[in-house]
This record gives structure tokens, sequence and C-alpha cells, in this order.
């Protein structure tokens, strides 16, 4: 099992113009990570990240959008799967980080956690190119196709947590966290 | 008396000189054949078929982000399930997200406010309470308002609500 601050990390390594949409634990850990202008912080109503990501990649259909969104999350939201794959946009990349728990509220477990399968769902959502992917080596080498191939992608990400992040909601929620994105966004 | 019932034909046109250019919707009665029929076949609109409603309300402001206006054309009950959503990315972090909402059920002639149906009463206190602009378009004379209240909402960067009160007509 991989660690998401991990996988973070060697996708940071490659992001350049790349729109990232991040929710929850992955947006701590990525804040951590990589703060940049290009980063959109999806945290408020929980598990609208992919439709957030979803309105930026038809809006703007010559920039790559990656997701990065949390199981629990995307549980709230299994519809959008559905609304991206009937969309196709080809710029959209959909990463959710697997770890099985509500890791913001008490890391209780997910509700059949045992019997998901992610890549299965998104699948029989009508999304082509879907995967799962276990060690930080596999995902190192599908970084490039990630930030190249045709979309939408989908991926589920079987991680554990990594090192704790601080929880910056006033950078987060900010006004300013907002206008920067959108100035970046824009160019 | 319950009026001349709005244009579909209108309130499409009203979209238009807004400069929306997106729709993203999920069927409602209401507005079924006056303005998602007519929409779905417009090639001046990108129509995004969603699952559920408060979907809506984060691809709308994805959009925004991109520079591209939207509206989100839905049913109350969907609005009424979106609440939390609304609440978060249209009024906390001041997004413009516009919405259509059919009110399926409401009696003609009858305020909003005044209907037996609760989920048809309940909408405007809701919007009021959220500090959400909201216009009613009960008559073909109220379609007037739909232009300025979508170019009110992204020059302020604001929610708005329109409230559809009776079944747009389509154009025949």
């Amino acid at each position: 099992m991989m660690k998401r601050d991990e996988c973070l990390k060697a996708l940071a390594r490659h992001v350049r113009e790349e729109a990232i949409v991040a929710t929850y634990q992955a947006a701590f850990d990525w804040m951590r990570i990589a703060l940049r202008d290009l980063n959109y912080l999806s945290i408020g109503a929980m598990g609208l990240a992919s439709s957030h990501g979803l309105g930026l990649a038809l809006g703007r259909p010559d920039r790559r959008v990656i997701v990065l969104d949390g199981d629990g999350s995307l549980l709230m939201n299994l519809g959008s799967l559905t609304t991206i794959a009937a969309s196709a946009p080809a710029n959209f990349v959909h990463l959710v980080f697997v770890n099985g728990v509500y890791e913001a509220n008490g890391s209780h477990p997910l509700p059949g956690r045992d019997r998901l399968d992610f890549a299965t769902v998104a699948h029989g959502s009508g999304i082509a190119d879907t995967g799962t992917i276990s060690t930080l080596e596999a995902f190192e080498a599908e970084i490039p196709w990630l930030l190249t191939g045709p979309g939408p992608i989908f991926r589920a990400l079987k991680v554990v947590a990594g090192e704790p992040s601080p929880q910056d909601y006033a950078y987060i929620h900010g006004a300013e966290t907002r206008a920067r994105f959108r100035a970046a966004f824009a160019r | 008396m319950t009026g001349v019932p709005p244009s579909g034909a209108r309130i499409i046109a009203a979209l238009k000189s807004a400069g929306v250019g997106f729709v993203v919707a999920v069927p409602d009665i209401v507005t079924s054949d006056g303005l998602l029929w007519p929409i779905s076949r417009d090639p001046d609109f990108r129509l995004v078929r969603m699952c559920k409603e408060d979907e809506g309300v984060a691809i709308c402001t994805g959009l925004a982000f991109s520079g591209r206006r939207s509206v989100m054309l839905i049913q109350q009950t969907g609005f009424l399930d979106s609440i939390n959503a609304i609440r978060a990315v249209g009024v906390e972090y001041e997004q413009p997200v516009v919405m259509l909402v059919g009110l399926q059920g409401k009696e003609p002639g009858v305020a909003p406010s005044k209907s037996k149906k609760v989920s048809v009463n309940i909408v405007e206190p809701i919007l009021d309470t959220m500090g959400i602009a909201r216009h009613l378009v009960e008559t073909d004379a109220d379609v007037e308002a739909v232009a300025p209240a979508i170019e009110n909402a992204y020059a302020a960067s604001r929610p708005v609500c329109v409230l559809i009160g009776q079944p747009p007509t389509a154009a025949s």
C-alpha cells in the first residue's frame, strides 16, 4: 500500500500548467507539497470535487484538469461519474484516493469498504479508461499517461495516510485563494 | 387571474442575451416542454444532463471560473436537495450560481409562499434566509426580469434563483 503524500509528491514532480482540484485530506497534503495558484480547493460541500472539475474541464477544454478526490467524498456524488462519462471531457483526469475511512471525521469506516471497487463503478458508469493502482512504482509509471492520455481517465489509488499535513481552513476558504486560482486559470 | 403563461422562447432568448452558453439540467415537468426540450435541440447551448442537482452547483461554478456563463434548470425538489451545496459554494464562496427552478405543483396565480404544497411554500423563505436574490416568472410579462437577473448575478458574483411559476409555453 502506498502513502498518499508520497503519491502526491510523485505527481507534483510532473505537474506544470494543469489545474488541480483537491478535496479534504488530499487537499491538505497537496497544499503542503505543491502550494500553487492553479490549485482549486474544493472543501465546503463534501462530494463535489468531481463536479467542480467537470465544470472547469468543460469551460476550458484546452487545459488539463486533475481531480484529487477521496473515496468517502466520491460516494456522496457517484452520479457525477455518469455525468462525466456522458460529457466525455478529453482533458479530465479523476484520481480517487481510497483509504476506506472518513478521515476528516474520525476515521470511521466507509460502508461496504471491503466489497466496493471504485474502478468497476467508474467503468460501469461509462468511463472507458479506468483502473486501480496499489503501488507507488505503478503510479509513477502511469503519470505520463495521466498527463497526456485522452480523458476522461479514472484511477482508484489504494493508499494509507502519510505524514500529517496542516489543516489550513482559512487558506482553503479564503476569497484570495479563489481569486488567485481564477487569475491563473484565465491565463 | 393567472395571466398569460411565460413564453419559453422568450426565456431562451433571455438566456442567450445574457451570454449563457451552458445549461446544466435535471428534467422538471414544469419546464420540460417549454425550456428543456427546445434547449436540447438548440445548437447555441451545450446541455449537460446531470444526475443530481447539487452536481450542477459545482459544475456551474467550475464553468464560471472558466469565464463561461451557465444556468441550472431544475425543479424545487432538486433545489431543496441541494441546499448545502448552494450554501457552501454559492453563498459562502460567493459564486454566480444561476438557478431556474420549476415550481412543480404550485397553484396557478397563487404566490409561492401561499401555496398549499409544502415543497413550494418553503422555497422563498429559504432563499430569503440565505440572502439569495429571487425572481418569480409566473406570466409572460415577468420574463423581462430574467436577463438582468443573470447579468446581476455574474456582475456581483452571487447566486440568483428564478422561480418558474407556471409552465412556459413551447414554440409551435
